[in-house]
């Protein structure tokens, strides 16, 4: 990240097909996004906020303009670099869990290690450690089925965390649960935000997570309509 | 890596045990049938030979010609020199003199009257000489239902139902009316030295089996038989060789009496040309039939299995796990479904076509009043393919199945994968 940028988006157009014509779910964003930011895109369905998230996962490519992500021109990787950006650098966390069912929390949370091929001790020291950054030291052998929608959540942002991503991208982290565990899980990212220096960006139209976010991008229409940044009370940004 | 995903296979019964039964039951299906198809075709060929056709079979030209009739007055004469130089000409055949014939027995009361009669089929046989394979051959010892076997002459083996039918117990007098070598009447007493039952109804329906000594005799055949019967040593039929060997004897006596002698194969028989051919090309077709179902079943698996991982997959590739890493992956899973299904259907299916051949299934309710010489029991004869045919459904279709499934991993698009684990 030569100019501390973690995220940066020149002219982005997302255009999809639809029928003889075509649909632009993304119109020209400039955005500038840098390390340890805690933002989020925010908008109602269909103003290109998950678009937008899957261009900057590298999941998906731009129609025109450029997104650099990590210092990488996200239109140029191939199908196995982009992999290797996620693999390396990104965590994700979705709307609904998406744990394996069959392993034990410890194994959901090893497994992004797994891919990055760490030995065994070190495995096991990052997996202990992500897992008391969400308060699951003592939930290392359950499995998904046996912990509640809030632990899930925790133990998916471990396994975004586990690698110590540069950046972080979170669909509706909050959307199934209830409001005691949103708080608890969006007190959890923004600590570890804070702690370990990881850039948080979500896509979300929750006024639960919206109260939590630092830097506020309203998108409609494909469009950055509104790009807000809380002032802390020194009246910093 | 290898430990986490054989423990995620090993958990998830229904990406292994359940797969692992599938293929089992489908593997253990294609062998026991294969075995069982080649058990059932093979009997009959082998009951067929055993009782009258033999593997190879000299006769007169003119007897060959009607063959079905038994006409002993065109038997072959001098059957004794024929038999020794058959020996000689073909070593490792075994030869048997038979007379087959047809008549009537008749079943007297203690007053001599007739009490019953039915119509019979005969079989001279050697049964007096020491060291003679023919009792072993019809296996007569196994088959004997009551009574003895024929210690002396002008005893008979009488067939069991027949017997109870005509009131005939061993030690009884049964009178043979039939047909002499010279066209007059021949009437013979012999007594039931006990019955038999050969679990085919053709046999079983109506037969008396004698020494050939005494048959001679009872149809005035001094050293004439009806057969010559040559069995193969190795005791199976090869039709190629049988074609052949009866080739070359037929090239040497080519005489065109129709007295000379003439071989036929086992195939070159009656219809049992047809049934020959049958019988190995029906046993692969039935054999490929089933393995294409159950290739077709097994792919299904395979293909259903990748189906249902729809949404670990997904994960896995967003998490950055590569597409080419991921296929792999699952091909090596369904290697190891395959090959434990293959094995394990293997052994069992062997384990019941094994039961099968020793044991055997009776069938003889169902087959009253057939004409044609099939076994009543019902055996498998386990083969060499038996021990690598189920793979072919078992691992390959399993593998291709999820092969085919996996290619969906390739054009699977990961700008869909947020909305698509959103599910």
């Amino acid at each position: 990240m030569e100019n501390g940028l973690v995220i940066e988006t020149k002219k982005l157009v997302k255009k999809f097909p639809v029928g003889k014509g075509e649909f632009i779910a993304l119109n020209g964003i400039d955005l500038k996004i840098g390390k340890g930011e805690f933002a989020g895109l925010i908008g109602p369905s269909g103003s290109g906020k998950t678009t937008l998230l899957n261009i900057i996962g590298s999941l998906d490519m731009p129609s025109s303009g450029e997104a650099v992500v990590l210092d990488r021109p996200v239109s140029t990787l191939s199908s196995r670099e982009a992999a290797s950006l996620r693999k390396e650098s990104i965590g994700f966390i979705f709307q609904s869990y998406n744990l394996l069912a069959v392993h034990t929390v410890f194994e959901n949370v090893e497994f992004p290690l797994l891919l990055l091929n760490y030995n065994s001790a070190d495995r096991r020291k990052m997996v202990n450690d992500a897992l008391s950054w969400v308060g699951l030291s003592d939930k290392t052998r359950s499995k998904p089925p046996q912990l509640s929608g809030g632990e899930c959540q925790r133990v998916a942002i471990a396994r975004a965390m586990v690698k110590k991503p540069s950046l972080v991208l979170a669909d509706e982290p909050t959307a199934n649960l209830d409001a005691a565990n949103s708080h608890n899980i969006l007190t959890t990212m923004e600590t570890l935000n804070r702690e370990l220096g990881t850039t948080f960006l979500f896509a979300t139209h929750d006024e639960k997570v919206i109260s939590y976010l630092k830097r506020k991008i309203f998108l409609v229409d494909g469009r950055i309509d509104r790009d807000e940044v809380k002032q802390n009370q020194n009246g910093e940004k | 890596m290898i430990r986490f995903l054989l423990q995620g296979l090993l958990r998830d019964k229904s990406r292994s045990l359940l797969p692992v039964i599938v293929v089992t039951a489908g593997v253990m299906l294609t062998v026991w049938l294969h075995a069982y198809i080649n058990g059932f075709m093979g009997d009959i060929i082998d009951t067929n030979a055993r009782f009258s056709n033999g593997h190879l079979k000299v006769m007169s030209k003119a007897y060959a010609d009607n063959m079905d009739e038994f006409p002993n007055d065109l038997a072959l004469l001098d059957a004794d020199s024929m038999t020794a130089v058959l020996g000689k000409e073909f070593p490792s055949v075994s030869w048997a003199q038979r007379i087959r014939f047809g008549g009537l027995l008749d079943a007297p009361d203690k007053n001599g009257e007739t009490k019953a009669q039915g119509p019979v089929f005969g079989i001279g046989l050697d049964l007096l000489s020491p060291g003679s394979e023919e009792i072993e051959r019809l296996n007569l010892k196994k088959s004997l239902r009551s009574g003895s076997l024929p210690r002396e002459h002008f005893e008979a083996l009488i067939s069991d139902d027949f017997a109870k039918k005509l009131r005939v117990n061993p030690g009884d007098k049964v009178t043979l009316i039939s047909s002499a070598m010279d066209g007059s009447v021949a009437i013979y007493n012999f007594v039931a030295s006990g019955t038999v039952s050969f679990g085919s109804e053709v046999l079983d329906r109506g037969t008396i089996i004698a020494d050939i000594t005494d048959v001679r005799e009872a149809l005035n055949m001094p050293d004439a038989s009806g057969e010559i019967l040559g069995f193969f040593k190795g005791g199976y039929y090869d039709d190629e060789l049988a074609l052949s060997d009866a080739g070359s004897f037929n090239a040497v006596h080519k005489s065109a009496g129709e007295f000379a002698p003439v071989m036929r194969s086992l195939s070159q028989q009656g219809n049992m040309d047809q049934y020959v051919k049958l019988s190995s090309v029906y046993a692969s077709y039935i054999a490929i039939i089933f393995m294409v179902a159950m290739s077709l079943v097994l792919w299904n698996a395979g293909l259903l299995g990748g189906l249902r991982r729809y949404g670990e997959i997904g994960l896995r590739l967003a998490m950055g796990e590569e597409k080419g890493h991921v296929y792999r992956t699952m091909l090596t899973e369904s290697v190891v479904i395959g090959l434990t299904g293959s094995v394990t259907g293997t052994i069992i299916g062997l384990f019941f076509a094994w039961l099968l051949q020793k044991y055997g299934i009776d069938m003889s309710g169902i087959m009253k009043g057939t004409s044609i010489m099939i076994p009543s029991v019902v055996r498998a004869h386990i083969t060499t393919p038996d021990f690598y045919l189920g793979f072919i459904p078992g691992l390959i279709s399993t593998v291709t199945g999820t092969a085919l499934s996996g290619i969906g991993i390739y054009k699977r698009q990961t700008a869909r994968l947020f909305k698509e684990l959103e599910v």
